[in-house]
């Protein structure tokens, strides 16, 4: 057992984990914190995407252990005008990709602002950037066109 | 996941020092690939070193006006990195075409460069597979190997290395530091990763208890002007079938300096020396580039499942050469 330090949704955690203890199992079944969920465990679908000091990362291919000292932050600790405008704009059906979808949008506007390039280039967010962008994060539902609409308003 | 120990040394020589004394240790960056190769059980190291807490995560200028990348710099700052886009423009277009952003935000220069192929008998224990279980037998040889290696192959693998950044890394000379407790030194990218013969478990020249420091980018001036085109199944999150890194150079229609490699047809980043040759000094088109693509594909050894790979690779080709040389702005 390694006892880490964390900081969850602005609550200070400090708990034993066993090294090979990922941080998405840390999350859900040690912290109770179920909205970030897992699709593949491989990361594969990013329904596990969580912020890890403000970035977007893939919690299931994370160790806990690796973010000792970190600031993480869930789907339970986000309040953003993205949430509303997912519902407005139809950005899910079964939900269940939604928490990852909505914690990558955060990280994938802040990259923007700080000029992080992607592969389309393009200046300026456009739709196909944000396809781009957001293609870390796969719906089975195949809301993407919602998903879209939700992020072009925010962004 | 199979218990380990787990150590989380704050420099190189604690780090090359921990898995000395420990036969069974392996390195973790971004975890990206050991964690899910772990979770599989195909990973059984005893103790993990994390080295991500190690100060080796910094773009940094060479006298010679190559560029020096630490092991610990992730794919997605390596791709951001202003001097890299600016003369080595393939090496961004290849890290930005591979995974997805989250994955890059955690996978280390180090870990791309080590990461293990991706063919499908090699994840699942139930198949039989020479790289994980040496002389198991490969059931990718008459199984579904759609997405398996033409080039440089043997009758005991035909595994491909799936890494994009490696194939830009390959085109460039680049060249791997590596630090062990007997000292520090350099292997050129061509022969760090190797083809497979009769022993594919051995998949790189770094011994177990070597670290990658670093990655050296040389001065490669025709570089500036160069591309990384991708050809895979879904337009995006999805590895190669086939893919090209290429640098031209033309002078009154004559190719004055080319760099070429492919990824997603051998066990190893592919530098198409053949294609090279047959380019340099010679005119700049169509039928030329043609030729040179043919003659790099002349030893393709296919199988049913992925014969297709062969026009593909030599379409790509001309066609990524073609960009390079009727566009005005390669950048
Ligand atoms: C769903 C998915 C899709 C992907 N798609 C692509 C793609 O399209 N293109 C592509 O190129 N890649 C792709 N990848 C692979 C990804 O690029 C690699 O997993 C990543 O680059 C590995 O880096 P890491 O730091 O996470 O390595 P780790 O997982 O930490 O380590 C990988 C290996 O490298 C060794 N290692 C790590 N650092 C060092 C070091 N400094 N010295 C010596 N050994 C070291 C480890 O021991 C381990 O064996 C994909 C991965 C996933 C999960
Ligand atoms: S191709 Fe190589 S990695 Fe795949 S099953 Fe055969 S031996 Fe294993
Ligand atoms: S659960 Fe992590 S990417 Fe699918
Ligand atoms: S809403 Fe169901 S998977 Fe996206």
């Amino acid at each position: 057992m390694t006892e880490i330090r964390m900081k969850v949704n602005g609550a200070d955690e400090s708990l034993d984990v066993e090294p090979w203890a990922s941080l998405l199992d840390t999350l859900r079944e040690r912290l109770g914190l179920t909205g970030t969920k897992k699709g593949c465990d491989q990361g594969a679908c990013g329904a596990c995407t969580v912020l890890a000091d403000g970035v977007r990362i893939n919690a299931c291919l994370a160790l806990a252990v690796q973010y000792d000292g970190s600031e993480i932050t869930t789907i339970e600790g986000v309040d953003h005008p993205l949430q509303e405008a997912f519902i407005r704009h139809d950005g899910f059906q079964c939900g269940y990709c939604t928490p990852g979808q909505i914690c990558s949008a955060i990280g994938m506007l802040a990259e923007h602002a700080a000029g992080m390039p992607s592969a389309v280039g393009a200046t300026g967010l456009t739709e196909d950037e944000i396809r781009e962008r957001m293609s870390g994060n796969l719906c089975r539902c195949g809301a993407y066109n919602g998903i879209l609409d939700a992020i072009m308003e925010l962004r | 996941m199979r218990p380990f120990a787990y150590v989380r040394p704050a420099d190189v020589e604690a780090a090359v020092h921990a898995v000395a004394t420990e036969p069974g240790a392996k390195f973790l960056g971004g975890g990206t690939n050991l964690v899910d190769l772990m979770r599989e059980g195909i990973e059984r190291p005893d103790t993990v070193v994390d080295v991500t807490g190690l100060p080796l995560d910094t773009v940094d200028d060479l006298p010679d006006g190559g560029l020096r990348i630490g092991a610990l710099v992730r794919n997605s700052a390596l791709a951001a990195d202003p001097r890299v886009r600016a003369h080595y423009p393939m090496v961004p277009q290849a890290l930005l075409a591979g995974a997805s952003p989250q994955l890059r935000n955690m996978a280390t220069v180090g870990g791309n460069l080590l990461q293990r192929t991706r063919c499908p008998y090699f994840y699942d224990t139930a198949s039989a597979c020479n790289k994980r279980e040496p002389g198991a037998g490969c059931d990718a040889l008459g199984g579904f190997n759609r997405g398996h290696a033409i080039l440089g192959v043997s009758e005991s693998c035909i595994a491909a290395h799936p890494s994009d950044m490696c194939v830009a890394l390959a085109a460039l000379d680049a060249v791997v530091e590596a630090r062990s407790v007997r000292g520090t030194r350099r292997i050129p990218i061509e022969e760090f990763h190797r083809l497979p013969g009769d022993t594919p478990q051995v998949e790189t020249a770094l011994a177990s208890d070597e670290l990658v420091t670093a990655v050296e980018l040389p001065a490669v001036p025709v570089a500036a002007r160069s591309r990384y085109r991708k050809v895979r199944d879904r337009a995006s999150y999805a590895f190669a079938l086939v893919s090209v890194a290429a640098a031209l150079e033309v002078r009154d229609g004559a190719v004055t300096g080319v760099r070429l490699a492919l990824g997603g047809v051998a066990a190893k980043p592919w530098r198409a020396r053949a294609a090279e040759e047959a380019l340099l000094g010679g005119p700049a088109g169509e039928e030329a580039f043609r030729r040179a693509a043919e003659a790099e594909l002349a030893s393709a050894n296919v199988r049913p499942g992925n014969a297709f790979k062969s026009r593909l690779a030599e379409a790509t080709i001309v066609a990524t050469l073609r960009e390079l040389s009727t566009e005005g702005d390669a950048g």
